[in-house]
């Protein structure tokens, strides 16, 4: 249990001493809300559609906790790169805690990060539909930054270097984003683009987060919440078979 | 007092890596309680071995038992019985010299009052006191190398390895660091394993020294025996009679996690 808390606390000190990299991580989904939510909104409404900013408000916040995510799980190639894996990896520590370790440091990274662009949601304009609901949506925030940390780890053990950082973010990343609700509603799209949007597990994430800030979500909260919880565990279980079986 | 058993054994250790064979081969043992010196030069497979023997590798071939625990199969019994000065930097560059051996501390399981003890002796006897709060990444290379060596020493396990420790530090910090592992060695009964490349450090410190060049031991003993069979007076020319006098390159392949001699280029 030390262990995980100290490997947490780790991860939470390079965060905020960070600076650059927390204003660095804003300038992202300030553009999307502004270009996009300013953008397409009149086209939006104009096709009956709505309030597009109250739309992809969710999707924005998903889509940092999405990045911040899966960049603290790449993290660990730093680490072994700039040597300090070897220390986590000869201490006598279950593989399991490390895992739990890192993946709870990461996500907890990436759900401030949610935070964030929340309040950068907010002074754009956008309003929850019912403030009581947002701790719910902190919840689903929380389970996308444990599944894509944990997705991340789990793709970092397999990798020597970040010679393939551009693959990782190009190929899972964006696809994960671009796929999953975030930009578009998931309803009355080719049969194609329909099936893809469904295996997206960010797709679920997405949905509960809007589900519980606007009111509006396709699938239902249970749905999503049973959908995220089990790929968390499924990916953690991968993960941490991943990272026993890293050598330096 | 040390006892008769072995602590460390390799048998027929064999590690290769695609075409290259960084370690063919190779059987020794420790005893308990002993200081036992892994010498060779660069690329000789020491980093290698020592690899596999703290669990970083997985052998192609061999046996091994540390502490009585298989570094393969009971990896988690093993990281119990070791604990390990790299060769390489190992530090956490965005934390503070405190934090990097909490974390440590933490992760060894060293229990609270003690490790906030021993982290305070540690700074002093490493002369960083004045600097525990500064991140690491502001340190000198000598300062890194201090640090490393005190957090390998903050939970004190029963088997020691130190790989090139030394390096890049000056005499008296060299020799200041031996002390403090004499004591330990001599106090705790605990087992010293290091290599280096300082001929003197294994000649005063070790008590038994195995030799490997190109992946395999060469010749193993005390350090007089290998002056002995040598028929050298010091043990850098007994060093240098039984490695040649070529100069040796080091292999590095991508991510630089592997230090390796090529077999095609002895050939």
């Amino acid at each position: 249990m030390n262990a995980i808390y100290i490997l947490w606390l780790r991860q939470i000190k390079r965060y905020l001493r960070a600076r650059s990299r927390i204003v660095g991580s804003i300038g992202q989904p300030l553009l999307f809300l502004v270009a996009l939510g300013f953008g397409l909104g009149p086209v939006y409404a104009a096709a009956g559609g709505g309030n597009y900013m109250d739309f992809l408000a969710p999707g924005i916040i998903a889509m940092g906790v999405l990045f911040t995510a899966v960049f603290s799980g790449i993290q660990i190639i730093w680490d072994r790169q700039f040597g300090f894996l070897k220390e986590t990896l000869v201490a006598p520590v279950s593989r399991l805690e490390i895992m739990f370790g890192q993946t709870a440091g990461g996500a907890s990274v990436a759900l401030l990060q949610g935070i964030i662009v929340f309040c950068l949601t907010l002074i754009v304009g956008f309003r929850p539909d019912n403030w009581f609901m947002v701790p719910l949506a902190l919840c689903f925030a929380a389970l996308i930054a444990l599944l894509f940390t944990a997705l991340g780890l789990a793709i970092a053990s397999m990798l020597d270097d970040m010679q393939g950082f551009q693959l990782i973010m190009n190929f899972i990343v964006m696809p994960l984003f671009f796929l999953s609700g975030s930009l578009f509603p998931a309803k009355n799209l080719p049969t194609a683009l329909s099936v893809v949007v469904r295996l997206d597990p960010l797709t679920y994430g997405v949905d509960g987060l809007r589900g519980a800030l606007t009111g509006v979500s396709q699938f239902g909260l249970g749905t999503d919440t049973l959908v995220l919880g089990i790929m968390v565990v499924i990916l953690v279980a991968i993960g941490s078979w991943l990272f026993s079986r890293v050598q330096i | 007092m040390a006892d008769n058993t072995n602590i460390i054994t390799a048998e027929h250790l064999v590690k290769r890596f695609d075409e290259v064979v960084a370690v063919d081969d190779v059987s020794f043992s420790v005893k308990a309680g002993e200081i036992f010196a892994f010498l060779g030069p660069n690329g000789a497979g020491k980093s290698t071995t020592i690899k596999m023997l703290t669990t970083l590798l997985r052998p192609t071939s061999g046996e091994i038992r540390i502490n009585g625990f298989d570094p393969v199969s009971q990896q988690h019994q093993a990281r119990h019985s070791f604990g390990i000065v790299f060769q390489d930097p190992s530090l956490d560059d965005e934390l503070t010299a405190w934090e990097n051996l909490e974390f440590h501390g933490v992760l060894y399981g060293v229990e609270k009052s003690l490790r906030r003890t021993r982290i305070t002796e540690l700074l002093q006897f490493v002369e960083l006191t004045d600097r525990k709060d500064s991140l690491v990444k502001t340190f000198s290379g000598g300062m890194k190398r201090r640090l490393e060596i005190a957090r390998g020493l903050i939970h004190h396990p029963t088997i020691l390895f130190l790989d090139e420790p030394t390096i890049g530090l000056d005499p008296q910090t060299r020799n200041h660091i031996w002390q403090y592992l004499l004591e330990l060695n001599r106090d705790e009964k605990m087992t010293i394993f290091f290599s280096t490349h300082y001929m003197e450090e294994a000649d005063r410190s070790a008590q038994r020294i195995a030799v490997i060049d190109q992946g395999k031991i060469v010749a193993s003993g005390t350090p007089q025996s290998l002056k002995d069979e040598t028929k050298t007076a010091t043990l850098e020319d007994a060093f240098l009679s039984l490695t040649g006098k070529e100069i040796r390159e080091e292999a590095a392949a991508a991510g630089g996690h592997m230090r390796a001699w090529h077999t095609s280029a002895r050939r």
